[in-house]
């Protein structure tokens, strides 16, 4: 990767433009309502916009430019054929209020989609209004809230949510008025039952579980959790962020939840985008049917767009394909887990699913897991998750997924191996690293502290 | 079943994984759940396509939509697309980069974020501009979560009854379940003169859903006076010749993005945008982009801000968002930096000119009155003397979406730069002939 230091502002130049539209001579009226100060936009030709963002793109890593071991992303390939599908202009061209009559090949997909997530996961139907991961999990805590006003229970206003949980799961309940309820882990990183049930009573409006949960653990007690919150009145919420390593395997309606959410931008393959836009369809158990159509969380009608890469990759993986989906991803983790824990201290060393969390090296030298991710990009791989889940001071969470070849996971863990040797050797080199990438590291205190948020 | 194109792992390699692992099968991985979990059934899936099934199963269902002629907005416009920004956003280095908390390896995302920032508040004239939210209405329902947040022990909003219908039922959701209190009124300033005791905002559209641009004189001072904030819903398109939130004294702006040039696809994926004032910079949901160096003194880019956010607050975040939609972001940034401010200037112009000629010639048909004295932009509204439903008939066969009812029972247009002289005066027969 070069470095290239310009914002599009800084190529501006009066007089220059990148746009080609038709001659007009209307001028529009002044005054009141008007604009009269400058938009400040820059004046660019078209080839610099190219180049500009090119050069941008060039400073970026991305899943086709190399291995993401990004623990609880799920950073799989994303297939080529979604992206055409989803540019075709009978799609693209949609008004989102056009008549039904001419968007039935719309709507079909929607009525596709709903069948294949339903029959993935055992839930019974899905609406498709989120537009990400938290924003499904608000909407489901949201159903949540009606089932039990439906009842006249208004008192269940606390949500229990495990320690080991994902950071959205707490935000999620905040933002929908709901108390949150820690239940702690024990030690080899499963939900306490024994904590959970003096938790459990009429003021609870259920559970957010994470199955495998953030340590890529099973949560094998499910079934009984599910009868205690059950029985106490409360319900399942199945956070789908780890939904990879059950694709094909176990369908989270039959452990017993009844409100879901899942990331199309993982388990089903969509890019990441930098940082969206995803999808978050949330899918309900009988119980919670009636309720499914209430929360207007979003616009229009989900991000279509998403939704139908995200339709393209389940019918290549079809009914055969997807058995082994959720199998591969496990394997690939369990083998980089094997091979690295005589460097990495392996904290849980049972089997794991599609992740599992090293707790930094195994040998002290002051040499961080900060360190190690940094060192991770000179040799041209994406950093692991780090510092998450907070059960462990320097954790590594490393999530391979099916789309990674042998050779691939083993070159990850020769340079893991490597960056273990250097951890030895020369500690001081890896306090600074990255040493090969566009920038080193940033002064992240002075951008806090005096933020700089826009080009002046 | 055989191979599969994205799942590179031979039968050797998986055999040289188990033996590594030291189980005996990939089904032996499970042993830790309870076998009555693992389904043992047929996936109720179709059988797996071929790449080119798919395209044809694709193909097939895309005939069964009617590509229209779009003369409607409402919340999503049909501006034309320069050709570079697909071409742009679809690089592998932008659309399959994970959020860019590596900056390192980030800084083409981190360095687009922070002109998005940077083009946001130069639109709307205010401090500071998040990394984006998912769309226009979710945006307007966390500035009235934001409002709440930052005034203290007050509980209520005011909306105004003339923001789009779907924006106001958002705001209605997130306030719902967060027991903020929600009143939608057609007499904004009265309301907050009046009414409301523990008033936290006041939300208001810059351009309403008739397609009248709203002045809001003297409405900032009286929010103000009130101890509450201000939230300007604004179509970004528009702020380029529009008086901009900060003018009329908002404190906070959203909107959706859509309309700097991002496709119609069926209302989605769009992008919301927020911006406001620097005292409330902390307020903000979201991720946000800052300028740093790094240890060798190079400009650069990092996530910043952090503390605000769910991955470190938890239940205390500003917000749950964590995704949220940042390559149609780059989308909107790129298309601003087409465009550029002569570029939206004149794109202003000819919707304006559009507008104001089918307008103007839909009344001379006699088929419509006019009920909005207010200059409008692009979209407009008439109150219809002929049959609605035979004429949204009648353009439909002839392509044209256009004429779309709204709730009071008015008729919606919007013209664009895309539209000819020619569409428009075909538009105008069919109505006379109705």
């Amino acid at each position: 990767m070069k470095y290239y230091d310009k914002l599009i502002f800084e190529l501006s130049k009066p007089g220059r433009i990148g746009f080609s539209l038709p001659e007009t001579k209307t001028q529009l009226p002044k005054g009141n309502i008007w604009r009269e100060t400058p938009t400040g936009l820059p004046e660019v030709s078209e080839v610099d916009v190219v180049r500009h963002y090119t050069n941008l793109s060039q400073m970026n890593f991305g899943v086709d430019t190399g291995f993401y071991p990004l623990g609880s992303c799920t950073m799989k390939y994303n297939p080529k054929i979604n992206e055409e599908i989803a540019n075709m202009p009978a799609f693209t061209g949609l008004h989102p209020l056009q008549p039904e009559s001419t968007t039935r090949g719309a709507l079909e997909i929607y009525v596709g989609m709903d069948k294949a997530l339903a029959a993935i996961t055992g839930m019974k139907h899905f609406t498709f209004l989120p537009c990400a991961g938290a924003h499904g999990e608000l909407t489901g805590l949201m159903l949540m809230r009606e089932y039990h006003m439906s009842r006249g229970d208004a008192a269940r206003t606390k949500v229990i949510v495990p320690d080991s949980a994902h950071g959205t799961n707490p935000a999620s309940a905040a933002v929908c008025g709901l108390e949150i309820v820690v239940v702690k882990s024990r030690e080899n990183g499963l939900v306490d039952v024994e904590a959970l049930k003096p938790l459990l009573g009429p003021d609870i409006a259920g559970i957010m579980m994470t199955n495998p949960n953030t340590l890529g653990l099973f949560e094998r007690d499910i079934k009984e959790i599910a009868k205690l919150v059950h029985d106490c009145g409360g319900l399942l919420y199945y956070d789908g962020a780890n939904m990879n390593p059950l694709l094909g395997m176990v369908r989270p309606g039959d452990m017993g939840f009844d409100i879901m959410h899942l990331n199309l931008h993982k388990t089903f393959s969509t890019p990441h985008g930098g940082g969206g836009p995803g999808a978050g369809p949330v899918g309900v158990s009988d119980k919670v049917l009636p309720f499914l159509h209430i929360p207007r969380v979003s616009g229009f009608h989900g991000n279509f767009g998403i939704i139908l890469r995200a339709y393209a990759y389940i019918l290549m993986l079809g009914r055969e394909h997807v058995k082994m989906a959720g199998k591969l991803a496990t394997l690939g983790a369990n083998y980089i887990k094997e091979s690295l824990k005589d460097c990495y201290k392996l904290p849980i060393p049972t089997v794991c699913k599609h992740e599992f969390v090293f707790d930094g090296l195994l040998e002290d030298n002051g040499v961080t897991t900060l360190d190690v991710a940094k060192r991770l990009l000179d040799y041209g791989f994406h950093a692991p998750t780090i510092y998450f889940p907070l059960l462990f001071h320097q954790a590594i969470m490393i999530e391979p997924t099916e789309t990674e070849s042998l050779e691939t996971l083993d070159a990850f863990i020769a340079v893991m191996r490597k960056i273990a040797e250097e951890a030895k050797a020369d500690p001081e080199m890896l306090h600074g690293a990255p040493h090969c990438t566009p920038i080193g590291r940033p002064d992240e205190t002075t951008a806090a502290r005096q933020p700089i948020l826009k080009y002046d | 079943m055989g191979a599969f194109s994205y799942f590179p792992q031979t039968e050797e390699d998986i055999r040289i994984m188990l033996e590594r692992i030291g189980v005996g099968s990939l089904d032996d991985l499970y042993a830790d759940v309870p076998a009555d979990f693992i389904y043992k059934g047929e996936y109720d899936l179709p059988s797996a396509m071929s790449e080119q099934q798919v395209r044809d199963f694709f193909e097939g269902l895309a005939a069964k939509n009617t590509r229209l002629k779009v003369f409607v907005g409402q919340g999503a416009y049909d501006h034309y697309v320069p050709s570079v920004i697909p071409y742009i956003t679809s690089r592998s280095e932008f659309l399959t980069a994970y959020t860019p908390y590596q900056c390192e390896i980030s800084q083409g995302t981190l360095r687009y974020i922070f002109e998005w920032q940077t083009m946001i508040c130069r639109l709307t004239g205010l401090d500071c501009a998040n990394a984006s939210m998912y769309d226009g209405p979710t945006a307007a329902a966390e500035a009235v979560r934001m409002c709440v947040a930052s005034t203290k022990k007050r509980n209520s909003v005011i909306v105004s009854a003339r923001l789009l219908p779907h924006v106001i039922e958002t705001i209605r959701t997130y306030a719902k379940y967060a027991g903020i209190n929600v009143v939608v009124t057609d007499k904004v300033a009265e309301e907050v003169a009046e009414g409301v005791l523990d008033l936290a905002g006041v939300i208001v559209p810059s351009i309403n859903r008739f397609g009248v641009i709203e002045s809001h004189l003297g409405l900032a001072d009286l929010v103000h006076e009130k101890g509450a904030l201000l939230v300007e819903y604004c179509d970004p398109s528009a702020l380029a010749v529009v008086k901009t939130p900060a003018e009329w004294g908002a404190d906070i702006a959203v909107g959706d993005g859509q309309s700097l040039g991002i496709p119609l696809c069926f209302g989605g994926p769009y992008v919301g945008f927020m911006a406001c004032k620097e005292a409330l910079m902390r307020k903000l949901p979201g991720r946000i982009v800052g300028q740093t160096t790094d240890a060798s003194g190079k400009r650069c880019y990092v996530l910043t801000l952090q503390a605000r956010e769910q991955h470190i607050r938890r239940e205390k975040a500003t917000s749950n968002i964590c995704s949220n939609e940042s390559l149609m972001a780059l989308w909107c940034t790129v298309y601003l930096s087409l465009m550029g401010p002569e570029g939206m200037r004149k794109l202003n112009a000819l919707c304006y000119e559009g507008a104001h000629y089918l307008h103007d010639a839909l009344l001379a048909t006699g088929q419509f009155e006019r009920v909005f004295d207010g200059e409008f932009l692009k979209e407009f509204c008439l109150k219809p003397k002929c049959n609605v439903q035979k004429l949204q008939q009648a353009l439909l066969d002839a392509g044209f979406f256009a004429g779309l009812q709204t709730e009071d029972g008015y008729v919606t247009f919007c013209v664009t730069e895309k539209h000819s002289r020619e569409e428009l005066d075909q538009i105008v027969e069919i109505v006379k002939s109705i």
